[in-house]
């Protein structure tokens, strides 16, 4: 049983990440139908950034996020504005192929920056630190990570249902036109929300730097979890998002258990299983 | 008219490279009530989209009180005190009755509109406030379209076709509500289909056809035989 337990475990942890990973994309896309295909190299970025202001200014990665969340939020409100809005209106395909467009410029633009070389967000003992729950043993930073996940999930949340701005984006969400009538400047709602996307971004880019080595072309793989959890969580449901995470976490753990190499796999399996038999997700918006 | 609210003065409008109106004049002074008639496709919507900014024209083609707002954005024009009712309601679906209304008071404009006074002019909607919006009748819909547009607190309201789809017994109730609306100098711009309904309720009409103004004046006025040449351009 034991043999089990402690991937299930891990698995549920990792899931706080891929949720953070997803939270970001499942909101430029409720809000306004952007698939943002450079989301992966967003998180990357943020990792590079954090690397950066944890070397020169010595400060530990944690303590970064004060200074690259909202670095990567204006860095979202400025992309949003001067650049992604002009694609928009109608199309899907112009945003996608900018966004795509984007990323091939991220990932070069690092690797001139940074090299191909692995980098990594040192975080000191905090890094080994572990706690012993019966059973299992559970990494401190993997349990700050979880519980950073659940608490962003849980703001997201209350903001969508609880303030003006949530109203306002739900509102863009049903109806980008008629939304403006009630005086609502849709090129701004549309920067706030790829801001407050790069910032849980940034998150997920400093736990994901932390957490592994990474170099500039690992993005794509990222981007690749995250769209599988908020497609197994269900469009548009935040919560649902979170389960995604943890869904895709398990299933990569437990195939880790059986076979290090069917990881990822078993991931993908779980995801295109799930797709099959319920194509909106496991918790799809009521409406 | 250095006294209009509302001065359209040559208005062309396009959708690509179709014409959808020609030269349209249209003066509007507080208090007005106008009504837009005329058949499908002779430009009522279309008049509607190029007032709220939908439609970009000419700049100076739109004056609101002197100023050119043919080139504003939607919102901007919205923040002046241009309210639209559009035709098919169009209500946000993942917000409740309340925050529809809510939303539609976003600007805090001051006036005398608030959620309790609207409560009071439809108290169906106190009911079911915490509803989904589109989970009501489309009699409750179209009260909660024009309580939207009324939290604005606008000064000038425009109604496109608000009986379009419903029961004549709503359409009755939702125009006994309109005096009450429209009684206290806002000026109001209604598109109606129902040429006894627009006639009873304006001040003033005018009659739209293939984009062009083809009939204006008192709506105590006109004769019913030149209302039918003005419509049909017979």
């Amino acid at each position: 049983m034991d043999f089990w337990l402690d991937p299930l475990v891990q698995g549920i942890l990792l899931g706080g990440l891929y949720a953070l990973f997803a939270a970001g994309l499942s909101l430029i896309f409720g809000v306004m139908r952007l698939v943002n295909i450079a989301h992966g190299d967003l998180i990357v970025l943020s990792a590079y950034m954090a690397l950066t202001t944890s070397v020169t200014l010595g400060l530990h990665p944690l303590a970064a996020l004060v200074l690259v969340v909202p670095f990567m939020a204006v860095v979202g409100y400025v992309l949003q504005r001067f650049l992604l809005n002009h694609t928009m209106g109608g199309d899907l395909l112009p945003p996608l192929l900018v966004t795509f467009g984007l990323s091939v410029i991220i990932q070069n633009a690092l690797l001139m920056g940074y090299s191909a070389d692995p980098q990594k967000l040192k975080a000191g003992a905090l890094e080994t630190a572990s706690i012993a729950a019966g059973p299992v043993s559970v990494g401190v930073l993997p349990l700050i990570l979880f519980v950073t996940a659940v608490v962003v999930i849980g703001l997201l949340q209350w903001m969508f249902y609880h303030t003006a701005l949530g109203r306002a984006f739900r509102a863009t969400s049903d109806r980008q036109d008629i939304v403006q009538l009630m005086g609502i400047n849709r090129a701004h709602v549309f920067g706030l929300a790829m801001a407050l996307a790069l910032a849980v971004t940034a998150l997920a880019g400093v736990f994901l730097g932390i957490r592994t080595s990474f170099d500039p072309a690992v993005g794509g793989s990222r981007l690749i979890f995250g769209f599988e959890a908020v497609i197994i969580g269900g469009l548009g449901n935040i919560w649902g998002t979170l389960a995604g995470g943890v869904i895709l976490g398990i299933a990569q753990t437990l195939g880790a258990k059986i076979d290090p190499g069917f990881q990822v796999q078993a991931g993908h399996l779980v995801f295109l299983i799930i797709l099959a038999i319920r194509p909106r997700g496991l918790f799809p918006r009521i409406d | 008219m250095a006294d209009a609210l509302l001065d359209i003065n040559g208005l062309d409008a396009f959708y690509h490279d179709f014409q959808a109106l020609y030269g349209v004049d249209m003066q509007v002074s507080q208090g007005d009530v106008i009504a837009v008639i005329g058949a499908n496709g002779a430009g009522k919507t279309t008049l509607m989209r190029a007032v709220t900014g939908f439609l970009k024209s000419r700049a100076e083609a739109i004056r609101w009180k002197g100023q050119a707002i043919g080139a504003l954005r939607v919102d901007q024009i919205a923040s002046l005190g241009i309210a639209l009712v559009p035709e098919g309601r169009l209500l946000f679906p993942s917000l409740s009755v309340e925050e529809n209304l809510i939303i539609g008071g976003q600007l805090k404009r001051k006036g005398p509109w608030n959620l309790k006074r609207l409560y009071s002019l439809f108290p169906i909607l106190e009911e079911r406030r915490n509803v989904p919006a589109t989970a009501l009748s489309g009699g409750q819909q179209q009260m909660v379209a024009i309580g939207r547009a009324l939290m604005s607190n606008p000064e000038l309201i425009m109604m496109d076709e608000i009986s379009l789809g419903l029961a004549p017994v709503i359409i009755k109730s939702i125009y006994e509500a309109l005096p009450s609306i429209v009684g206290e100098g806002m000026t109001a711009i209604i598109v109606e289909q129902d040429i006894t309904k627009a006639l009873a309720v304006s001040t003033r009409v005018f009659c739209l056809q293939e984009g062009r103004i083809s009939l204006s004046g008192n709506s105590a006025d006109v004769s019913r035989d030149a209302i039918s040449r003005a419509y049909f351009g017979v």
